[in-house]
């Protein structure tokens, strides 16, 4: 068998380009839309729904809609009536809260914004955030209630609306969290009793829906106080989500701990570090960097569920939007009133889950 | 002088991008039937997609390639047809996780040539016997050590009884000690007349079982030569850096 | 000579500083620390409900209920008694949480599926839809989907009527259905045959593969034999083709089957929500396999449909099984929030129960029991699923 010996050629420099079906437009259509029959046959269909879709709603939504007008002249007229929102603004975001004194809530709710975006970055988490988010939900706790510093009492029962959401959420989670690591320490434990009462109360919460808790909070709390004792509506709810949230979080604080190498335990064993001292400097400041994502992820379900007070008839921003809709004037108009709460959702939640995104791949390149 | 049937693996002027990137310009190569060739080159040469082209995995945008007198195209008979016939041996092995080294070894005879369970068996046992694993048939992937597991991924293309073996650094991911328990494997295989495209920079097994040696860089084949000149007298000065950086 | 002892001096730790003796004393702490809270709440409790004159115990389940229920599969007049309602609740909740589950997870597959397809629209498309049904809350999913019954849809008098035997309207959604004739029960009984020989045949095409090799069309011929055997059940015995067809009489339609308001909105808001999640696991799950699992596959000449079916989702059914299940567990929990928009759930009937005895404890207690057991048995599952198909390593 005669075989090619030998060969040598020059390294070639020239630029071939690459063939024109396969670059720029044509060859990303190409590959992206239409890269088999049954891929170019979905891609017409949903052209086609789409063309079906879209101007209608686009003609409902901004042709023919009134943005600043009252009920019966939204009747007349076809399209949406936005007007339910502009004309409600204010009831829907701040509910029953004295109108000359709304500059408090929305104080407060920048101040909640300005906190969360300074701890975006994580150059800032240091001691100093902690203190910073202390005092900021001090703040917005006094800027709320007032009674002090010269700001008029305003009583919990008139608050309402968005910066009832944020603060049930808020307050909620920060609430729960120390709850929730204890929790995940106590189930870690080797001490049978603590062990067995941390996962009954964690299998016990996680077994039922948050509804069953609210309703325990607003018809059964008030029955384990005693005579004369009275807590109002809102901190029972609150209580309720801080302790269904803390189940959860115990759990993945309980997977942040399993993360974690057996030989930092075995390390800290060696120096003779106790057991506080092991949990504070060595083993909690890995596992809560390990389930910061999760943690984001809980906020976000913390604040979805925050819409449940609904039900206990707290009026929080749903109610708000509902109690507009029962009013003659604008009955009739659920479509656009929800599509605004679904957008104030929508982006609230959409910004904290890219964030966790963003920071769940900014740990994941780290560890690496 | 061969003659043209026995040209198993003929590929003409072929190139390939990624996007913008040219990965393979101008490939010419002919690869006779038994022919024994490695492939070496610094990484981002293109070698591994070069005999990735060969069966499929990916697919080239100008050129020819033609195995075994089929050509390669977009129709998915031709594909299925040349994939049975060319076995391919990964980096990182690729057995499957859920399914026993016997029945890695089976799913392809069983659903592509559609043998019987039993004879699959039987003929699955016979490669793992060749490849010296065959204690550990029931065992699962998870198991074995890697340089078991490479065993057993040659034994696995094996049983479709291909005609061409494409190696894809098979050895690259190996702990040492492991590495010479598959290139034993690999040199029984050579001495059995199996035509082998082998992705390596085990100069060791180059220069005992392989008819020529190819250099790529930037996607072309610079050099070409039989192993001993390859290695003693090589011609081309990217090839010269090369072997002086390998050779440490 | 050094006097070599037999022992060492016994030592004697300190009480504080013997870990045994430590851990026994903090557990018997937190004991009796849970066990005054719980005296104390307890005895508050006692106080209180007498105080109001509210019963205890579970002696309210024998009186009657006099309350109306809308939906019900089984018969249920205000006459029955309390225990009979809730009953009538649990058989509710199972009934949207498993139509839920079923077409949640179909869709959540297909949304996954989509998701991953090299089809930009279909996989921008899948991308939006999650990230949108994902961020909004699903209580208020289900008020837009109730309000969008009942102020989009017409009232029964000009219902929409596509096609004969179907009206849309804001009571609903009516459609014919085969009045009731004895050839159901053989259509029923056939459909059980058929099941039978498609499992028979499974096996037999199973038998012949590992003999001969040659596969068998199993897929097209169970399809096949399913609809044919109660077809043709239909067709002997008489093909009645007698139908309890809708009727508008007065406000409303009477006949055919009626879909509630209650029911759609519920189940459209549970289902597109749920399938939101559980199309991100589908995602994840079959993106957890490796690529060189599908690379070594193709090289051995498997088909693409082989591939996936004995390579990739054996392997990914692993990763999607666990967080599954949970998406299911929570989609029985948010079936809950059937309360608040009336369809009459066992958490609504438990409510209504509430208000009407007054005994909240056991009614919150009945309810959290309810649930505690959806939940144990998913839990039970998942450990049997994850035990039974753990990959074996060394």
């Amino acid at each position: 068998m005669e075989l090619e010996k030998k060969h040598i050629q020059q390294a070639t420099q020239e630029e071939i380009r690459p063939p024109v079906t396969i670059m720029g437009p044509m060859g990303w259509i190409r590959a992206n839309l239409f890269s088999s029959w049954f891929n170019g046959l979905l891609t017409v269909l949903i052209i086609f729904l789409l063309w079906k879709t879209l101007p209608p709603f686009f003609k409902w939504a901004f042709v023919e809609s009134l943005w600043r007008s009252d009920g019966t002249a939204c009747r007349d007229a076809g399209g949406a009536c936005w007007s339910v929102v502009s004309q409600n603004f204010r009831f829907m975001i701040f509910g029953f809260y004295p109108h000359d004194q709304q500059w408090r809530p929305l104080l407060s709710m920048a101040i909640l914004v300005a906190l969360l975006f300074y701890s975006r970055n994580r150059n800032h988490w240091k001691k100093l955030l902690v203190y910073a988010w202390l005092t900021g939900l001090l703040l917005m706790g006094v800027l709320m209630k007032g009674g002090i510093l010269g700001l008029v009492d305003v009583e919990s029962t008139q608050w309402g609306g968005l910066p009832l959401t944020l603060l049930l959420a808020v307050f909620g989670l920060t609430a729960a969290y120390p709850l929730g690591v204890l929790l995940a320490l106590g189930r870690q434990s080797r001490l049978p009793a603590i062990r067995t009462l941390c996962i009954v109360y964690i299998e016990l919460i996680r077994g039922v829906p948050l509804i069953s808790l609210l309703f325990m909070s607003s018809v059964v709390f008030p029955l384990f106080l005693p005579e004369g004792v009275s807590i109002n509506k809102i901190l029972r709810a609150q209580v309720a989500i801080i302790l269904f949230t803390a189940a959860y979080i115990a759990e993945v604080v309980r997977g942040g701990l399993q993360g974690i190498p057996k030989g930092q335990l075995e390390a800290t064993e060696t120096l003779g570090l106790s057991y506080y001292h092991t949990m504070r400097l060595v083993i909690l400041p890995q596992a809560l960097k390990i389930v910061i994502p999760p943690s984001v992820s809980i906020l976000i379900s913390a604040f979805k569920d925050t819409s449940l007070v609904v039900i206990i008839a707290l009026f929080d921003l749903l109610k708000t939007t509902q109690s507009v809709l029962s009013d003659p004037q604008w009955m009739g108009f659920s479509t656009e009133a929800y599509i605004f709460v679904a957008l104030v959702y929508f982006l609230c939640c959409f910004f904290m889950s890219n964030y966790s995104r963003r920071l769940e791949r900014e740990l994941n390149v780290e560890r690496a | 002088m061969p003659t043209p049937e026995e040209q198993i693996i003929v590929i003409q002027k072929l190139h390939k991008w990624y996007g913008e990137m040219h990965v393979l310009r101008d490939i010419n190569l002919i690869v006779h039937k038994g022919e024994r060739i490695v492939i070496c080159g610094p990484s981002g040469s293109g070698k591994s997609t070069l005999i990735r082209c060969i069966n499929r995995l990916e697919e080239h945008q100008r050129g020819r390639i033609l195995v075994d007198g089929t050509e390669l195209t977009n129709d998915s008979k031709n594909i299925e047809k040349i994939r049975a016939e060319v076995g391919m041996v990964f980096q990182h092995f690729n057995l499957f996780p859920h399914l026993t080294i016997l029945e890695n070894l089976t799913l392809g005879p069983i659903w592509v040539r559609k043998i019987p369970k039993a004879e699959a068996e039987e003929m699955a046992m016979y490669y793992l016997e060749k490849v010296h694993i065959a204690d550990q048939a029931r065992k699962y992937p998870g198991q074995l050590s890697g340089g078991q597991q490479q065993r057993v991924a040659i034994a696995r293309s094996l049983c479709m009884k291909p005609n061409i073996m494409l190696f894809d650094e098979p050895t690259s991911a190996l702990d040492p000690e492991m590495v010479k328990e598959v290139l034993d494997v690999m040199i029984n295989l050579a001495q059995e007349g199996m035509t082998m495209i082998v992705v390596s920079h085990e100069m060791g097994f180059a220069k005992s079982v392989a008819h020529r040696v190819l250099f790529m860089d930037e996607g072309q084949i610079l050099e070409s030569n039989t192993p001993v000149e390859f290695f003693e007298n090589p011609q081309h000065e990217r090839l010269r850096l090369f072997i002086s950086q390998i050779l440490h | 000579m050094v006097d070599t002892k037999d022992s060492l001096p016994e030592s004697k730790t300190s009480f504080w500083y013997d870990p045994a003796k430590r851990s026994i004393l903090y557990q018997v702490v937190s004991l009796l620390f849970v066990g005054l809270l719980g005296y104390y709440l307890l005895s508050n409790t006692r106080h209180n409900l007498e105080r109001q004159s509210i019963a205890t115990g579970f002696g309210f389940l024998q009186k009657e209920a006099s309350f109306e229920i809308g939906e019900s599969l089984v018969a249920y007049s205000a006459a029955d008694t309390y225990a009979r309602a809730l009953w009538v609740g649990i058989l509710n909740t199972v009934l949207i949480s498993g139509i839920g589950i079923v077409l949640a997870v179909t869709l959540g597959i297909l949304i996954g599926i989509a998701r991953l397809s090299n089809n930009w629209l279909v996989s921008r498309l899948s991308s939006v839809y999650i990230e949108v049904f994902q961020d909004i809350p699903v209580l208020l999913q289900l008020f837009f989907w109730y309000a969008f019954c009942y102020e989009m849809l017409p009232s029964p008098r000009q219902a929409i009527h596509p096609m004969t035997g179907i009206f849309l309207s804001n009571r609903g959604l009516v459609f014919a259905v085969p009045a009731t004739h004895p050839a159901h029960r053989y259509m029923c009984a056939a459909f059980s045959c058929a099941l039978i020989a498609v499992f028979f045949l499974r096996r037999w095409s199973r038998k012949r593969q590992e003999r001969t090799g040659r596969t068998f069309p199993m897929l097209g011929t169970s399809l096949g034999i399913l609809l044919f055997f109660p077809i043709g059940a239909w067709w002997l015995a008489g093909a009645p083709t007698a139908m309890s067809m809708p009727v508008l009489k007065g406000f409303n339609f009477e006949g055919g089957l009626t879909i509630s308001p209650e029911f759609s909105a519920l189940l459209m808001g549970l289902v597109l929500y749920t399938a939101a999640f559980v199309a991100e696991i589908v995602r994840a799950g079959i993106q957890s396999v490796n690529r060189g699992q599908t690379e070594a596959a193709m090289a051995l000449g498997l088909k693409s449909g082989r591939v996936l079916s004995l390579v990739i989702l054996p392997q990914a059914l692993r990763v999607i099984v666990p967080p599954l299940t949970s998406q299911m567990l929570n989609l029985t929990k948010n079936s809950s929030l059937a309360v608040a928009i009336g369809y009459p759930d066992f958490v609504s009937v438990a409510g209504t129960t509430i208000n009407q005895t007054g005994q909240a404890i056991e009614g919150v207690a009945m309810i959290m029991a309810v649930y505690l057991c959806f939940s144990l048995l998913t839990s039970a599952f998942m450990n049997w699923y994850n035990k039974k198909i753990a990959l074996v390593e060394r």
